[in-house]
């Protein structure tokens, strides 16, 4: 497959990068997950770092992102996965490592390792898919589920009272000094998706720079637990969840280097 | 066990056990260490935090004992000889990273300074932690090795035989100690550096090259028949493990009682003994070294020789079970133990040993 060049003389100008499994992806029809899975590997190949990736699958639907992703990978205790993210940085200061968690696993059961490891400013990179929901427990409540959002453990809506606001951890956490380079993104378009790619490109080059933790939120869908059609959850998306989750950069590296993304080259 | 042969003057200190454990793990090779503060054993990180930058070695202060073990998960996920240490409500918080790390098969070493429970409960040296240590701790079917130290030399040499028998078996080890030892300051002869080699490993994730296929670390595997055979494949290494097994026999030979007893109570207990040989009573003591794997056999054995068993321990009666499994009922096994951070003397235990050979022979006549 990846040495086909061209069918019947056509020119071949897009492919499945090298960095992804042929296995078929379990998520529902609809999910943001499985475009980040390839954004996320298709810069890994264009970096040409596969060699020196270590990726962190988290408890989640995403639980099995090594079944897909063709790097070393390992997969972490519910909310831990920044926390075994920075056990291999320590050890492997000159690899490039990401951790891929949902809003479950990063901003509720592993808020204190999120905030801590971005304290500790750790060189890699935490992407974090917000959808809102619990996908794979059967949608139920999340930390970020929206004021009034009806889930299987929200029956009447989020109420305020009982259970409190949607959380943004990603502006709580660009307030962190140890916070290089943070980011809101989605893959709701393909303009959305073409600057994820940037994003995540520029994440893995700042681990060069050791000078801190990119974190990029994707603000992504759940049209099984949300029940509705992929259609009808993007509408949900630009309508109820990107004015409580703007898109774009919340902070970017104050610094110009010489080298890097930031550099004259790019 | 004996690092006394080709030592210098240099290596021979007084030392705190906390202090010498962490002098010897340096020694050892210790890549990584992830800790969280907690007393009787903060002497540990501390010894780190100023050692491993000139000497080198990663140390790392977590956020908590939970974000310890799981750094843990992923250092040792690398490849590298990597150890935490805590005190028993800390321990209690790392059990679920145990489990996960011993469903991955990765090598480490946990040492437990327990000290007296349950609860908050006290920083005075307790072995109240047997059952947690021995018996899994965690969810699932699991076990640790376990090394029980009853000297500062013993904190030190057991780091060692710790990350040894962790690589060996792609299991985490735990040395499983005291307040008591933690704090107390003996001679120890420390063992040299460089003396325990680094294993060569194919299962690590340290970035896939093109000449091989991905390594995975994971502790997920959603088909039953899959997840019951990485069950049968863990059973079947505790079951090689037996052979690791570690006891030291005090006087047993001609003893018609046996102590049994582990860690600071054996170390009690040999006073006790040498009470007793001073009236003349033939008392032994048999000190576990291993708790997990136990020396069951042994204690079969000796079963067949002695009137009866006496367990010490420092909780209301834990590895005393062990012992009744071991015995099987031939022989009566007695317990005597303290709580909460109390320590039993050799002279409470001396009596514990003569007033039930007073029961035993007033049942008889």
């Amino acid at each position: 497959m990846e040495n086909i060049q061209s069918i019947d003389g056509m020119e071949l100008i897009y492919k499945k990068p090298s960095t992804l499994t042929d296995t078929v992806f379990h998520y529902c029809p609809g999910c943001g997950h499985s475009v980040v899975h390839r954004v996320l590997m298709e810069v890994v190949e264009e970096l040409g770092i596969q060699d020196k990736t270590i990726g962190v699958a988290p408890v989640g639907c995403s639980v099995f992102a090594y079944h897909y992703m063709d790097i070393d990978m390992q997969e972490a205790a519910h909310g831990r996965a920044s926390a075994v993210a920075t056990g291999i940085k320590r050890m492997l200061p000159d690899k490039y490592v990401f951790s891929y968690q949902g809003d479950g696993d990063l901003a509720a059961i592993g808020t204190a390792e999120t905030i801590h490891t971005i304290n500790r400013g750790e060189n890699l990179l935490i992407v974090f898919i917000n959808n809102a929901i619990y996908g794979m427990t059967g949608g139920q409540m999340a930390p970020t589920s929206l004021l009034g959002m009806v889930t299987s453990t929200s029956p009447y809506g989020r109420d305020k009272n009982l259970i409190g606001y949607p959380l943004r951890i990603t502006e709580l956490v660009a307030n962190l000094p140890g916070a290089y380079y943070v980011t809101r993104q989605a893959v709701y378009t393909p303009n959305a998706v073409r600057k994820l790619k940037k994003a995540i490109t520029k994440a893995f080059q700042y681990q060069d720079l050791k000078k801190g933790t990119s974190f990029i939120e994707v603000v992504s869908n759940c049209p099984s637990g949300w029940k509705m059609t992929p259609v009808e959850a993007i509408g949900f998306l630009e309508n109820d969840m990107f004015p409580q989750y703007p898109l774009g950069d919340i902070k970017v590296p104050q610094d110009k280097p010489e080298t890097g993304p930031e550099g004259k080259n790019n | 066990m004996n690092n006394t042969e080709n030592s210098t003057n240099d290596d021979v200190r007084l030392m705190k056990g906390n202090e010498a454990l962490a002098e010897a793990a340096i020694r050892a090779g210790m890549d990584g260490y992830f800790g969280y503060p907690i007393t009787p054993q903060s002497e540990v990180l501390e010894y780190f935090a100023n050692e491993c930058p000139k000497r080198g070695g990663v140390v790392l202060q977590a956020e908590s004992e939970l974000a310890a073990i799981n750094m843990i998960y992923g250092a040792a996920g690398t490849g590298a000889r990597v150890m935490t240490s805590s005190s028993s409500p800390g321990i209690s918080l790392m059990q679920e990273g145990l489990s996960y790390i011993t469903s991955a098969q990765l090598p480490c070493l946990v040492v437990n300074v327990v000290r007296g429970g349950p609860g908050l409960g006290t920083i005075q040296p307790s072995q109240g932690d047997y059952f947690q240590a021995t018996k899994g701790g965690g969810h699932g079917d699991y076990h640790l090795i376990v090394l029980a130290p009853a000297s500062v030399q013993e904190m030190a040499d057991f780091v060692f035989e710790g990350f040894r028998l962790a690589e060996k078996y792609r299991n985490p080890s735990m040395i499983l100690a005291d307040g008591a030892l933690g704090q107390m300051m003996e001679k120890v002869v420390l063992p040299p550096a460089g003396s325990l080699a680094k294993r060569k490993y194919d299962w690590t994730t340290v970035g896939k090259p093109a000449t091989r296929e991905r390594n995975i670390i994971t502790s997920l595997f959603i088909q039953p028949e899959k997840m019951e055979q990485i069950n049968l494949n863990l059973q079947a290494k505790y079951e090689e493990m037996k052979k690791e097994v570690k006891f030291e026999e005090i006087n047993t030979k001609d003893a018609d009682i046996i102590l049994v007893a582990f860690g600071l109570s054996a170390r009690i207990c040999q006073k006790s003994v040498d009470l007793a040989r001073e009236k003349g009573i033939r008392l032994g003591l048999l000190r576990p070294i291993t708790l997990y794997p136990y020396p069951y056999d042994r204690l079969r054995e000796l079963a067949a020789q002695v009137e009866f068993f006496l367990v010490v321990e420092m909780n209301a009666g834990q590895m005393v079970e062990d012992v009744r499994l071991a015995v099987e009922g031939r022989k009566p096994v007695y317990f005597k133990g303290r709580m909460g951070g109390m320590i039993p003397s050799p002279e409470d235990i001396f009596g514990e040993v003569e007033a039930i050979i007073e029961k035993q022979s007033i049942s008889q006549d």
